[in-house]
C-alpha cells in the first residue's frame, strides 16, 4: 500500500478541520429525516407491554386467556415466548455481557425485579386495543422486600435479588450469597508506606445518585418477522449489529438471518447500546405473522431502560508538602441495577489515571439493587469516580496552599506515567488540557459576590475496535462512503471529510451513508468515542486501496507501468521515469473510463482497529450562589478537551458543548427520586429536569489537539471525556463560593441551602 | 364507537381525517396523515420535540387533541421550506451544526420560527427563555442559539 497517499504531519490538510454543512443535514431540518418511530409497513400491529407495578416479587402465574380473547389483539408474549440462556459472561471483562440476564431484562421470568421491569407484551390492531388488552391480562404477584440503595443492598440483611449470586472476585469465595455481584481491586505500589509518607492525607465519602441519559427520541423499532424463520428490523440504536446480534440469540435465530435497518438515531449516549423493545417486537411479529412497532413512553424509558449507576464511594489522597502525590485509595460501590454489569470497573480505572501517583488501590464493587439495570452513559463509569476523585483533589490543593491546576499540572501523567491496571500511559494530551485553562482569560477574571471557580480533570479511554467501510467511484467521478457506523452527532459528515481529504476530492463529491447490516461488514456500537477513529480508519483504508486501484487505472490508459503512477492532489500522475510524460489525470477523468479499463472500482476495507489514544479534558467552571434559595448559576464554563485532531470543527465542539451539559444536569438537577414502596417518583422530564437553554451560559470549548500518531488523520476520540469532570467542577466551584464541600449529587438547592446552614466548611 | 370527521388545514393544504376521540393531535399527525417529522419525546407537554402550530399559535401537538384541529390551519416542519428552498433558520442550523441527532430540530425550528414572528430582534437571553420548552440533551443548545440568532440578523436584513 502507497503511504505516500496519506497527508503526514506537516503537510496541509486542506478539508479536515473545517466545518461543512453535514450531508445527512436537510432531511433533519425539513423532518424528512426517518428514526426509530417514523416507519410503517402494510398491515402493521402495534405492540404494547404490560410492566410491573412492584419493585420486587415473585411471578407465580401469568393468565394471558382474556387478553388473547379480545378482539384485535394478534399475539402474547411472555418469558415463554423466549429459550432460556445459558449463565455466562462473555466477552471481555470490562463489558461482559451475560445473556441469561439479558434476557431477564427483557422479559421477567421468575421474579420482577424493578418497577417498570416488563413481564409480557401484545400486539394488536390498534394501539388502544393493545393498551386494552393488557389491562386483561393477570399476573399474580408474591411481593418481596425490595432495597433500593447501594450501601441497604450491600448490607448482610439485604433482601437478595438473586438468592444464590456469590460474589465474584473474591478469593476464598464468600460462603453466602449476596447482592454484591462482584469486587475488583488494583493495586501499584505500596499504599501503606505511600501514606506514611504523606505531608498531608485528605479523606471524604461521597454519593452520587443514577441519571438517566435523557435522549430525547425514546426506544422504538419495527420489526417484521416471518414464520420462515427471516426477520427483519427498523431500529434506533448505536449499533444495529449489535442490535442483530442480541435479537437473534435471544430469539435463538441464526444471526444471518436477522437484517436490521439503522434508523436514524435520536440521541444515545450509551443506552442504545443495549436492547429492549427489539426482541419483543420480533417475537410477536414471529407469532402473529404480521409486522409489529413498538415506541416507549417517556415514563417506560426512565423505568426500564438504563440510567447509569448511583454509587457510594471514599476516596483518600495523601501528598507531600511541595505538591506531589504520594499515594491514593478509593473505594467505589456502584448500583448496577437490577442484574450486575455496572461500570465500576471503568471507574476504578479511570478515577487515578490522570496523575501519577506512586502507591494505589482503587476497589469497586457491583452491587445489584431493585431499580432499572444500568446502561452505558457517556465515558460510563468514569464521571462518578472523577467526582470523588477531583473534588478530594481540590481539597488537597487548598490544604497545601496550591493552586489547583498547577498542583494536577505537577502530577499530571505523560507518555510512560504506570497505571493502576498495569501498562503505561502510552500518550501525552493531558497535561495540555492543564496550561490550556491556565492560560484562558477566564482563569483570571474577577468574582463577584456569591460567586466561586472550580476547575477539574478527566480521562477516558476512548475504543477502537471492528469497523467496516466501503468507498465505491461512480461513473461521474462522485463518490459514495458506507460505514456501519450508526450515525449519532454527525459521523457521516467526518467520514466524507476523511474520504475527500485521502482521496483528494472535493467535499461535495462524496456522500456519506450508513449501510444495513447485510450490506457492509461487522461494525460495533457508536460508543466509547471509537468512530471517528476506528471506522475513520477503516474508510481511509478503503480510500487507498481505491486510489491503488485508480492508479492501476490510469497506468492503464497510458500504457505505464502500475509503479509508475503515482496519486497526488486527487490526479493520477506519472512518476519515476515516466514523470512528466502525460498531464495528471484527476480521478473524474478515470473514473470515466472504468468501463474500458476493468469494471467498477472500489473497495471495502473492515479493519480491528488498534492503537485508540485516551482522552484527557481540564474544565474551569464559574458559578453564583443564591444565598437564600441554595440555588446554584452556572455563570461560565471552559472546558479543554485533547481530542488528537478534530475532523469536522463543529461537531467536535458541540461534542464538548453537549457532554459538559449533561455534566451540569448531573451535578445540580437530575436525580432518580423513589418512595418507600421502590416505585419512581420523577419517571417523566417535567420532575427529571434535564438542562433547558435559559438554565445556561454559552460553552466555552479549547480544542486542545495532540495528534494520535496511529490515525491517519490523529484522531483520538472527541464524544466523552468532557462530560468527566463537570460534577467536580461544579461541586469545587460551589465550595468556593461558600466555603462548603457538597459531596452528594445532585446539588439541588435543598442540599446546597442546607450546606450554608449547617456552619461546616469544606 | 365511530371515529370523528375532521377538516383542517395542514400547511396550506385542505385535509380531512377521521380520529378517535382520544387520539392526540401528534398521533393523529403521525399515525393519521403521515406527517412523522413532529416527533414525540415524552407525550406530556415537557419536551417541545411536537411542536406546531395551530392558528398561528404554538403548542405542544401531544397536549392538543385531534378533534381540535377542526377549522384550524396547523403548520409543521414539513411546511417550513418553500419547495426546495430552506427558511433560514433551517440553513443557520446547518450551517451552524446546530443539530447532533436531530430530533429535537424539528420542534425547535418551529419554536423559533414563533418567536421571530413576535420578535424579529430577540436577545440571546430571550432566545434562551423562549426555547426553555424545548428540550436538546446533545447540543448543550450553544449552536442552536446562534443559530437562531444568526437567522433573525438575517430575516431582519441588516
Ligand atoms: S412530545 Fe409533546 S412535549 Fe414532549
Ligand atoms: S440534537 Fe439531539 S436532542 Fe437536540
Amino acid at each position: 500500500m502507497d503511504a505516500k497517499v496519506i497527508k503526514q504531519e506537516g503537510q496541509t490538510l486542506k478539508i479536515v478541520g473545517t466545518s461543512p454543512v453535514r450531508p445527512d443535514g436537510t432531511p433533519k431540518v425539513t423532518g424528512l429525516a426517518r428514526y426509530g418511530a417514523d416507519f410503517a409497513l402494510p398491515g402493521m400491529l402495534w405492540g404494547a407491554i404490560l410492566r410491573s407495578p412492584h419493585a420486587h416479587a415473585r411471578i407465580r402465574a401469568i393468565d394471558t386467556s382474556k387478553a388473547r380473547a379480545l378482539p384485535g389483539v394478534k399475539a402474547v408474549i411472555t418469558a415463554e415466548d423466549f429459550p432460556e440462556q445459558k449463565f455466562e459472561f462473555v466477552g471481555p471483562e470490562r463489558v461482559a455481557v451475560n445473556f441469561w440476564h439479558m434476557t431477564r431484562n427483557v422479559m421477567a421470568r421468575e421474579k420482577v425485579l424493578y418497577e417498570g421491569h416488563a413481564v409480557a407484551a401484545v400486539a394488536a390492531t390498534s394501539k388502544a386495543i393493545a393498551e386494552e388488552a393488557l389491562r386483561l391480562i393477570e399476573v399474580d404477584y408474591e411481593p418481596l422486600p425490595h432495597v433500593i440503595d447501594v450501601d441497604a443492598a450491600m448490607q448482610p440483611d439485604a433482601p437478595l435479588l438473586f438468592e444464590d449470586m456469590i460474589t465474584r472476585g473474591i478469593d476464598p469465595p464468600p460462603g453466602k450469597p449476596s447482592n454484591i455481584a462482584k469486587r475488583i481491586e488494583f493495586n501499584i505500589g505500596d499504599l501503606d508506606a505511600g501514606f506514611a509518607a504523606a505531608d498531608e492525607i485528605v479523606e471524604m465519602s461521597f454519593k452520587t445518585a443514577p441519571v438517566h441519559q435523557g435522549y430525547i427520541e425514546p426506544h422504538a423499532c419495527l420489526a417484521r418477522f416471518d414464520s420462515n424463520g427471516q426477520g427483519e428490523l427498523w431500529s434506533a440504536s448505536q449499533g444495529h449489529f449489535v442490535v442483530r446480534a442480541f435479537t437473534a440469540r435471544l430469539l435463538n435465530m441464526n444471526i444471518g438471518d436477522v437484517l436490521v435497518h439503522p434508523a436514524e438515531i435520536g440521541g444515545g449516549f450509551g443506552g442504545k447500546t443495549v436492547i429492549y423493545v427489539e426482541p419483543l417486537a420480533a417475537a410477536l411479529s414471529r407469532k402473529s405473522g404480521h409486522p409489529v412497532k413498538i415506541m416507549m413512553s417517556r415514563e417506560d424509558v426512565f423505568k426500564a431502560t438504563g440510567p447509569t449507576s448511583g454509587s457510594s464511594m471514599t476516596v483518600r489522597i495523601g501528598v507531600k508538602k511541595d505538591g506531589t502525590l504520594v499515594a491514593a485509595d478509593g473505594v467505589f460501590k456502584f448500583q448496577a441495577g437490577a442484574f450486575p454489569g455496572s461500570p465500576v470497573m471503568n471507574a476504578t480505572m479511570c478515577g487515578f489515571a490522570p496523575y501519577d501517583i506512586p502507591n494505589v488501590r482503587s476497589v469497586g464493587y457491583d452491587v445489584v439493587s431493585n431499580r432499572p439495570k444500568s446502561a452505558a452513559y457517556r465515558a460510563p463509569g468514569s464521571p462518578i469516580s472523577a467526582f470523588a476523585v477531583e473534588s478530594v483533589m481540590d481539597a488537597v490543593a487548598a490544604r497545601i496552599g496550591m493552586d489547583p491546576l498547577k498542583f494536577r499540572l505537577l502530577n499530571a501523567c505523560k507518555t510512560g506515567t504506570p497505571t493502576v491496571w498495569g501498562p503505561k500511559h502510552a500518550h501525552d494530551g493531558y497535561a495540555e488540557t492543564i496550561k490550556a485553562v491556565l492560560a484562558h482569560p477566564a482563569y483570571a477574571a474577577p468574582l463577584g459576590k456569591n460567586q466561586g471557580r472550580g476547575v477539574a480533570s478527566g480521562f477516558w479511554f476512548n475504543n477502537g475496535g471492528e469497523s467496516s467501510a466501503t468507498v465505491h467511484v461512480n461513473e461521474d467521478g462522485t463518490v459514495v462512503v458506507a460505514t456501519g457506523s450508526m450515525d449519532i452527532g454527525g459521523s457521516r459528515a467526518s467520514m466524507a471529510i476523511m474520504a475527500a481529504e485521502t482521496l483528494g476530492i472535493e467535499y461535495d463529491d462524496v456522500r456519506a451513508i450508513v449501510a444495513d447490516t447485510a450490506s457492509i461488514g461487522y461494525t460495533h456500537v457508536t460508543g466509547g468515542s471509537r468512530v471517528t477513529f476506528a471506522t475513520g480508519i477503516a474508510v481511509v483504508e478503503a480510500c487507498k486501496k481505491v486510489i491503488v486501484e485508480l492508479c492501476a487505472r490510469a497506468a492503464m490508459i497510458w500504457k505505464l507501468e502500475p509503479g509508475e503512477v503515482v496519486w497526488e492532489n486527487g490526479c493520477a500522475k506519472p512518476a519515476g521515469a515516466a514523470a512528466g510524460k502525460f498531464e495528471p489525470m484527476p480521478l473524474k477523468a478515470v473514473a470515466a473510463k472504468r468501463a474500458l479499463t476493468g469494471g467498477p472500482i472500489g473497495a471495502e476495507a473492515s479493519v480491528n482497529a488498534g492503537g485508540a489514544a485516551p482522552g484527557f479534558a481540564t474544565e474551569l467552571c464559574d458559578v453564583e450562589v443564591d444565598p437564600e434559595t441554595g440555588s446554584v448559576k452556572i455563570l461560565r464554563f471552559v472546558v479543554a478537551q485533547d481530542v488528537g485532531r478534530a475532523i469536522h470543527r463543529s461537531y467536535v465542539e458541540g461534542q464538548l458543548e453537549g457532554g459538559v451539559v449533561q455534566g451540569i444536569g448531573w451535578a445540580l438537577n437530575e436525580a432518580y427520586i423513589y418512595d418507600d414502596a421502590g416505585h419512581l417518583l420523577n419517571a417523566g422530564f417535567l420532575d427529571y429536569r434535564i438542562p433547558v437553554a435559559s438554565d445556561l451560559p454559552m460553552i466555552e470549548t479549547v480544542l486542545v489537539e495532540v495528534p494520535n500518531p496511529n490515525h491517519p488523520y490523529g484522531v483520538k476520540g472527541a464524544g466523552e471525556v468532557n462530560i468527566v469532570p463537570a460534577m467536580a467542577a461544579v461541586a469545587n466551584a460551589i465550595n468556593n463560593a461558600i466555603s462548603r464541600r457538597l459531596t452528594d449529587l445532585p446539588m439541588s438547592p435543598p442540599k446546597v441551602l442546607a450546606a450554608i446552614h449547617s456552619g461546616r466548611k469544606g | 364507537m365511530s371515529k370523528h370527521h375532521v377538516t383542517t388545514t395542514l400547511n396550506g393544504n385542505a385535509v380531512e381525517f377521521l380520529c378517535d376521540t382520544q387520539q392526540t393531535l401528534l398521533e393523529v399527525l403521525r399515525d393519521e396523515l403521515h406527517h412523522t417529522g413532529t416527533k414525540e419525546g415524552c407525550g406530556t407537554g415537557d419536551c417541545g420535540a411536537c411542536s406546531v402550530t395551530v392558528d398561528g399559535r404554538l403548542v405542544c401537538s401531544c397536549l392538543v387533541l385531534g378533534v381540535e384541529a377542526q377549522g384550524k390551519s396547523i403548520q409543521t416542519i414539513e411546511g417550513m421550506a418553500q419547495g426546495t428552498s430552506l427558511h433560514p433558520l433551517q440553513r443557520k442550523f446547518l450551517e451552524h451544526a446546530a443539530l447532533q441527532c436531530g430530533v429535537c430540530t424539528p420542534g425547535i425550528l418551529i419554536a423559533a420560527r414563533a418567536l421571530l414572528a413576535r420578535n424579529p430582534d430577540p436577545s440571546e437571553e430571550e432566545v434562551r427563555f423562549w426555547l426553555a420548552g424545548n428540550l436538546c440533551r446533545c447540543t448543550g443548545y450553544n449552536k442552536i442559539i446562534e443559530a437562531v440568532l444568526d437567522a433573525a440578523h438575517e430575516m431582519r436584513g441588516s
